[in-house]
């Protein structure tokens, strides 16, 4: 049976389960659409929140960008897990203790002020919607990739499936779909890295497997260092000094990004208490790391297949897969020196072959000849990392509006049911207009999801954190700084980006800091001038120190 | 006489026994409040020192010694730094139960 046949039962199989979960978890009351009755056990809500957090980009580009960029990819592995101390140390506890719906609730009962909602509606929905295009135009990539169906009927599938089961379970529904996404994600994710391991080294585990010996007796990153010099690259695993601090700058960035992202915060509403937040936290990031340890391996397995399979061939002898991916554009081969021997270095001018970094996880298993329903198993995970993550932020958004804006702002007086109403209107209309502009992404859209993260640092972060460990902390204050920060770092990476019809050069970076790291350069601004202007306005209310006063204590 | 005079001097004490009471809870709020920001801080600083220091700023210099395989600088950044996160988070799980616990703040 072919790798087709697999793919189609796989994905198959996975959307059933979506489906009957779905129709099996409907969400009754408002209560349980959004926060799914804070009801969810702390190992099932961490589980869940790692499927929430993993999104197609971790799940099919991160491993590829980590073997291309080498010690340098490290700051996606470690700014995409480390935001997740924070968060359980600084963030979650207390919001759990607040005990209301959403990141804006938060921000306007503790600020006092509708206008403080308002601002941080207006980010969570603009930071939420750019990440969800991207995570529809993943699905469309699978579909299309794999299963031979045009792009634009992927997405639609795509949205169906989110469509049924967000507007039908709520928070309830996605929770125990995510459940079962992030099984099949992870399994589909660590059984290749797993035979790849026992080929190259014989060590069943991958991350232990990644520094062993190869069975020629030298360890794999030792052979990959030296593979890579041969060929002009860098060492793998060396420092590149010049680069050096926009790595801390872009780590540091995804930390307080991933601390600031309401789509993560909002799932420590849906535990009982307190110490189940906490805990929560700590499941999270073990679920999560289980891939984030062995993305970097996976890495480094596939560069030295690449490299061992491709370099110096002759053309005429590539197996059946480097055609095949040559096909998809994803490989491109061009005989400068018409010698038909494929030249892989790192001088541009000699190079032959441009390798897309997504080749990395996609063509893994023929590339390492692994057995025809690997294959099946990858789509079918990217496919439940795009739809999890897109699931989570929609429900983000439609509560955006049914609850912070409807209920809140507009009609205080809707009726509980006519407000479920309202939010299951709210994500279908959210479900689609995401679907058509991952039909047609705008060109800012795929830059913009990776900066999201600085966004979030550079907003919502300072002012959580403010508003739980600063009593004098004030809505002059928070407001201002929200302002200030995002607005810097918006404006920033519009100048930098060219893609975004910037005019900035990389020459211009401020201290050499790339749009990827200025979110934290907005997070300290955010930070200063929030805290200088509390000190010249009004001081804080009594009520709103009880407040701040309360939610330190579970009880 | 002395009897009523008893009851005022019981029902003042109840009152300043709330009253008392009120302070002493003030007070353990604000120890463990305290207790928590000393975890925060030695967490956060090991959190900072793993990740940011060990594994980006000192990486260079540490990739002069080796874990089995791997060049320590580019384990710390690779793989390390992703455990302790996850121990980190654990450990001060069981630090607040317990603190929780002590100051009788459990739900």
């Amino acid at each position: 049976m072919d790798s087709q046949f697999w793919t189609y039962l796989l994905v198959g199989i996975t959307f059933t389960i979506y489906i009957v979960i779905a129709i099996w978890s409907r969400a009754q009351s408002t209560k349980e659409f959004y926060i799914a009755g804070a009801g969810i056990n702390p190992i099932i809500n961490g589980m869940a929140t790692a499927a929430d957090w993993m999104s197609a980009a971790s799940f099919l580009s991160m491993a590829g960008l980590i073997s291309v960029l080498g010690y340098g990819g490290s700051q996606y592995l470690m700014g995409w897990t480390g935001g997740y101390v924070l968060l359980a140390l600084c963030l979650a506890p207390y919001l759990r203790k607040f005990g209301k719906f959403t990141v804006p609730d938060f921000i306007g009962e503790r600020y006092y002020s509708s206008n403080a909602r308002l601002i941080a509606l207006i980010c969570a929905i603009f930071i939420s919607f750019t990440y969800v295009v991207g995570q529809m135009k993943g699905v469309g990539v699978a579909f299309s990739r794999f299963l031979e169906i045009p792009f634009e009927n992927g997405v639609i599938i795509g949205i169906g499936i989110v469509f049924f089961y967000a507007v039908l379970g709520g928070m309830k529904g996605i929770t125990y779909t995510q459940v079962a996404q992030y099984c099949v994600l992870i399994f589909a994710f660590t059984v290749p890295a797993i035979y790849l391991s026992l080929q190259a080294t014989g060590n069943p585990i991958p991350q232990l497997g990644f520094g062993s010996k190869t069975m020629d007796g030298v360890y794999l990153l030792e052979k990959l260092n030296q593979l890579s010099v041969d060929l002009g690259f860098e060492k793998y695993t060396d420092v590149n000094r010049t680069t050096l601090i926009n790595v801390f700058f872009i780590t540091a960035a995804l930390m307080f990004g991933t601390a600031g992202l309401p789509h993560v915060i909002v799932r420590f509403f849906t535990v009982p208490k307190v110490r189940d937040a906490r805990i929560s936290a700590g499941w999270a990031l073990l679920f999560i790391s289980i891939l984030y340890t062995t993305a970097p391996a996976v890495a480094a397995f596939a560069k030295v297949n690449l490299i061992n399979t491709v370099s110096n061939a002759r053309y005429a002898d590539v197996p059946d897969w480097f055609k095949n991916w040559e096909n998809t554009g994803l490989l491109q081969f061009d005989d400068k020196n018409q010698d038909g021997v494929i030249q892989y270095v790192a001088d541009s001018q000699i190079n032959e072959l441009t390798v897309d970094p997504d080749i990395m996880v996609l063509a893994n298993p023929e590339i390492a000849n692994l057995p025809a329903w690997v294959v099946g198993l990858i789509v079918a995970g990217g496919l439940a990392a795009a739809l999890s993550t897109a699931a989570g932020l929609l429900l983000v958004i439609s509560t955006s509006i049914s609850h912070d804006l409807l209920k809140k702002n507009l009609n205080p007086k809707i009726s509980e049911k006519g407000e479920l109403r309202a939010a299951r209107i709210a994500i279908a209309v959210a479900v689609v207009a995401a679907g058509l502009a991952g039909l047609n992404p705008p060109g800012f859209v795929a830059e913009v999801v990776a900066l999201a993260f600085g966004l979030a640092a550079s907003s919502f972060f300072p002012a959580i954190i403010l508003g739980i460990f600063d009593k004098r902390m004030n809505k002059e204050g928070a407001i201002s700084g929200m302002i200030v920060g995002i607005l810097f770092t918006a404006i920033y990476i519009f100048y930098f980006k060219p893609q975004l019809g910037g005019p900035g050069t990389p020459d211009n970076y401020l201290f050499g800091i790339s749009p990827e790291g200025i979110g934290t350069i907005g997070m300290f601004i955010n930070f200063i001038i929030a805290i200088i202007v509390s000190r010249f306005t009004k001081p804080t209310p009594e009520r709103i120190k009880q407040l701040v006063e309360n939610i330190r204590y579970p009880k | 006489m002395k009897k009523k005079y008893a009851t005022e001097t019981k029902q003042i004490s109840n009152i300043e026994r709330k009253e008392i009471e009120e302070i002493k809870n003030t007070i353990l709020k604000k120890k463990y409040w305290k207790q928590n920001l000393i975890y925060l801080r030695i967490l956060l600083t090991v959190w900072f020192i793993c990740s940011f220091g060990f594994g980006i700023l000192m990486a260079e210099y540490l990739n002069n010694f080796y874990l089995g395989g791997f060049p320590l600088g580019f384990w710390f950044a690779q793989q390390g730094s992703i455990y302790i996160f996850v121990i980190l988070i654990f450990i001060y799980v069981y630090l607040m139960n317990k603190l929780d616990e002590k100051y009788n703040l459990k739900e």
